[in-house]
């Protein structure tokens, strides 16, 4: 069934009184075509708070390390070694078969020059790909969707798992949705007096229209969304806690085929100033058994080649701890990539250099926007330049 | 009187934060003009903010910590003991001061210098963890709102809050440090493409040895201050930082930078070059006088043009005073206040980053136009609100995405107070009296019909939450 019949049937039929904005009509007539560029997904984990890198990826051969973190360093007889160097935190345990088998993957030393150390204006930089010296009021998802279906995309083309927007979701045409339960944003949007509201003229001023358009698609949106989950959930057992319920709905909305290639979900808080260790192992295990079920998960469906899940922070943290036997906002971090059949170089997976640092923090050695770049152009099949606004070479695949 | 209502609907609005229905019907037995007048009289006095005592906590953190310690000898488990506890203060002191100052807002006395003051505040975007630092700018700020820019411009570069959001601290004559060089030019003065590199590496020169010392004091460390010549815009001086400040406000481009700003946010956010051009230039001309550029805008004829009205969006912040200053309800409890900023992207005090919040269309998305929309309810009814604030990660801005379930259950809204204007109008008539007061632009028939089709019991309250519902709400 196409995107057009199942417009007509499903949404038309499930939601009853519900009659098409003159919106839909109209990319029906003209048969523009919104659909995914190709069947690939892209998940995107947050770390709110900037995760630990150090004590994340572990360089457990490093005297230095061992040096400055007295009381945080994980000892080597702890670690899960995954190169002669480098080896995850033990909270991560579940992620280890997924390494040996290829689906789980890491970068090493990303960041970007001149870093910020304020939370939110390197999560800024983070999701707008601006340089530190410039302010993008966009989100790089927000623009891969103005670029995508040159602005006739709808918001539930990028899905953030969330009740609040993000600002990578903002694109300038088109922004993504955020949908935390869609069953809750259905009952909420199903409102009749909010539905005939969406119909009703108004007048034809820039920013009314504005909001008549948001307020439909919206519905509509969420609708779309409705009729496409209701009737399949996952039998797989996630965890209970907030990442994995946000995975398992990421995962029902793959199932059920919504047409989305974005997936965005947060997790956190790693800020973790004051007695880091309980904090930081509680998140990661988190992290671990929420998305060693959505693997499994996605196994048992045959997608999990299709779908590509990249975790990132807004930074890493300081070499040295505190005195607080907790860690400062850092730079450079390592990032995760995990399903997918996408395979980096191996040279961005290179220890970080201890020895060689700037106030105490690591150097960055890869681009975040070179990943954006390389994640734009070979994954998610689209030009990189109309989304990131400037040329960045990208990353060497294996 | 139709007009005159709609031209102080509008006036009220973009000056102040709206009015009652009361307020109005008052001031509609005068001239536009003369509303004007007073607003400008009552903005005369500045009402600064008193959450934060200056003799407590006008130290650094690091300063009130030394204080701690010289109490006695204390263990490192004491020691952090305090470092949470004086954060954990400056958190809810933050807190306090927004609320306060959104409680001025709303009362209705000196309306425009707390608008422009919000304006400014978005404009000179700064984040500070420190109370005293954010009331003392907050203060300074209000101060010079109406006054001359050159003044507000020399006032908050001198201030520690924006000294140490951007790094000016360590802007030494040895290893000089340019953000604040940089945005300074790119952001509250000159904009983009207006200066060169070399501009700011000489102007940061000038700026090094600005600093504050323990007592948060301006003061020019001479040891670090660089009195080399510069070469700033093509002039070569000795210059220190009030010289490139002066400078800056010699050229062209200032004025057009500052009355774009001004105009989006007051009048229209698609800017009219037509009007702008000889704008700015009166502006420069008056010495950047923003008390002259304010009443030139208000008492201008454009300024009440059907296109310029009910077209702007309303920030989250104008929208929960809207409500108040609209309603003449009382919110009650801060927790609400600052969580509702915290759901719809606008914490007084905490802007994105140093350029502000962009504003216009990007307050919009389906969740904040949705939550936008739902808010009537869940403050006029104490309605449950089934919105989770994101968490931004960060220990400091924590406590501002929690809520409880029912967050405006101590709200005080007097029904009958506010529907003594409305006093024995029927039906249709009560809709079209309740709309002409709320929005700013008459409702279409299409949707008189579905507000009317919509009602239930009671007219009153069912087409006021009808009317604050409608999309048009969210437009000012």
């Amino acid at each position: 069934m196409n995107r057009n019949e199942f417009i007509r049937r499903s949404a038309l039929a499930a939601v009853g009184t519900w009659l098409i904005p003159d919106f839909v009509k109209a990319y029906e007539r003209d048969q523009i075509n919104t659909f995914r560029t190709n069947d690939k997904v892209l998940v995107i984990v947050q770390f709110s708070g900037g995760n630990d890198g150090l004590n994340t990826l572990i360089p457990f051969r490093n005297d230095i390390y061992y040096r400055e973190r007295p009381k945080l360093a994980i000892p080597e007889t702890k670690v899960l070694k995954l190169t002669d160097e480098l080896a995850l935190h033990p909270a991560l345990e579940k992620l280890r078969s997924w390494y040996d088998q290829g689906y789980f993957r890491f970068l090493n030393n990303v960041g970007y020059p001149n870093p910020d150390r304020s939370h939110f204006r390197s999560m800024d930089i983070w999701h707008t790909a601006s340089d530190a010296s410039e302010y993008r009021q966009t989100g790089w998802i927000g623009r891969y969707l103005d670029a995508q279906c040159s602005g006739t995309c709808q918001p539930y083309q990028a899905l953030e798992i969330d009740d609040q927007l993000s600002l990578s979701m903002k694109g300038e045409r088109v922004k993504g949705l955020a949908v935390s339960d869609p069953k809750r944003l259905y009952q909420q949007t199903k409102n009749p007096f909010y539905q005939e509201l969406a119909r009703a003229n108004h007048e034809a001023y820039a920013n009314v229209d504005y909001l008549y358009k948001t307020l439909a698609e919206t519905l509509s949106s969420s609708a779309y969304i409705h009729a496409k989950t209701d009737v399949t959930s996952t039998t797989a057992s996630y965890p209970t806690h907030e990442l994995g319920r946000r995975l398992k709905t990421v995962a029902d909305f793959i199932r059920s085929g919504v047409d989305s290639n974005v997936y965005y979900v947060s997790h956190g808080s790693f800020d973790t100033h004051v007695n880091q260790q309980p904090k930081q192992e509680q998140l990661l295990r988190q992290y671990a058994e929420a998305l060693d079920v959505f693997m499994q998960d996605l196994k048992a469906q045959h997608k999990l080649d299709k779908v590509l899940v990249l975790t990132f922070s807004e930074f890493g943290r300081r070499v040295k701890q505190n005195a607080s036997n907790g860690t400062d906002h850092g730079t450079a971090n390592c990032v995760f990539l995990a399903g997918g059949n996408l395979a980096l170089d191996r040279q961005y997976q290179a220890v970080p250099d201890l020895s060689d640092l700037d106030q105490g923090d690591l150097k960055y050695k890869v681009d975040f926007r070179d990943l954006y770049a390389t994640l734009l152009d070979h994954w998610l099949g689209i030009n990189s330049v109309s989304v990131l606004g400037k040329p960045f070479p990208g990353l060497k695949l294996a | 009187m139709k007009n005159t209502l709609i031209q102080l609907k509008h006036l009220y609005q973009r000056a102040g934060f709206g009015a009652s229905p009361a307020m109005l019907q008052q001031a509609s037995r005068h001239s536009v003009r003369r509303a004007v007048q007073d607003l400008f009289d009552d903005a005369q006095t500045p009402r600064p903010l008193h959450v934060v005592d200056p003799q407590r906590v006008g130290y650094s953190r690091k300063v009130l910590l030394e204080m701690v310690l010289q109490k006695g000898p204390l263990s490192e488990e004491q020691k952090k003991q305090y470092i949470r506890q004086i954060d954990q203060e400056n958190r809810e002191l933050i807190g306090d001061l927004n609320y306060a100052w959104i409680t001025q807002m709303a009362s209705g006395t000196s309306v425009l210098r707390e608008k422009m003051t919000l304006f400014w505040h978005g404009h000179f975007a700064c984040r500070s963890l420190n109370p005293t630092f954010v009331q003392r700018q907050n203060n300074t700020i209000r101060q010079h709102a109406l006054g001359k820019f050159g003044d507000l411009l020399q006032a908050v570069a001198q201030d520690p809050a924006m000294l140490q959001f951007l790094n000016n601290q360590q802007n030494r004559k040895q290893s000089p440090n340019e953000n604040f060089a940089r945005e300074v030019m790119e952001l509250f003065t000159l904009g983009r493409g207006h200066y060169s590199e070399q501009d700011i590496k000489e102007a940061a020169r000038t700026f090094t040895g600005w600093g504050f010392n323990r007592e948060g004091t301006f003061e020019i460390r001479k040891n670090q201050h660089d009195i080399g010549t510069k070469t700033i815009f093509g002039k070569t001086g000795p210059f220190d930082g009030s010289d490139t400040l002066s400078l800056i406000l010699e050229r062209p481009e200032t004025a057009p930078f500052l009355v774009t700003k001004i105009y989006r946010y007051f009048v229209n956010d698609r800017p009219d070059p037509q009007i702008i051009q000889p704008l700015a230039a009166g502006f420069r001309k008056k010495d950047y006088d923003i008390s002259w550029l304010m009443h030139e805008i208000l008492t201008s004829d454009w300024f009440y043009r059907p296109e310029n009205i009910g077209v702007n969006i309303k920030s989250p912040v104008e929208l929960l005073v809207g409500f108040q200053r609209q309603l003449g309800l009382n919110f009650g409890q801060k927790q609400a206040v600052l969580y509702v900023q915290k759901a719809l992207d606008q914490v007084l005090f905490y802007p994105p980053n140093v350029a502000g919040w962009p504003g216009g269309a990007t307050w919009i998305d389906s969740s904040s136009l949705l939550l936008r929309m739902k808010l009537p309810e869940i403050i006029l009814q104490a309605a449950q609100l089934n919105f989770k604030a994101k968490a931004d990660g960060d220990v400091n801005t924590d406590y501002l995405a929690k809520r409880s379930n029912k967050p405006f259950l101590q709200t005080q809204f007097d029904w009958e107070a506010f529907a003594q204007p409305f006093a024995g109008l029927s039906t249709e008539a009560l809709l079209d009296a309740l709309s002409t007061y709320l929005l700013a632009r008459p409702l279409l028939p299409s949707q008189r019909d579905l507000l009317l089709k919509h009602r239930k019991n009671n007219d009153l309250q069912d087409f006021t939450l009808g009317i604050l519902t409608l999309p048009e709400y969210q437009l000012c």
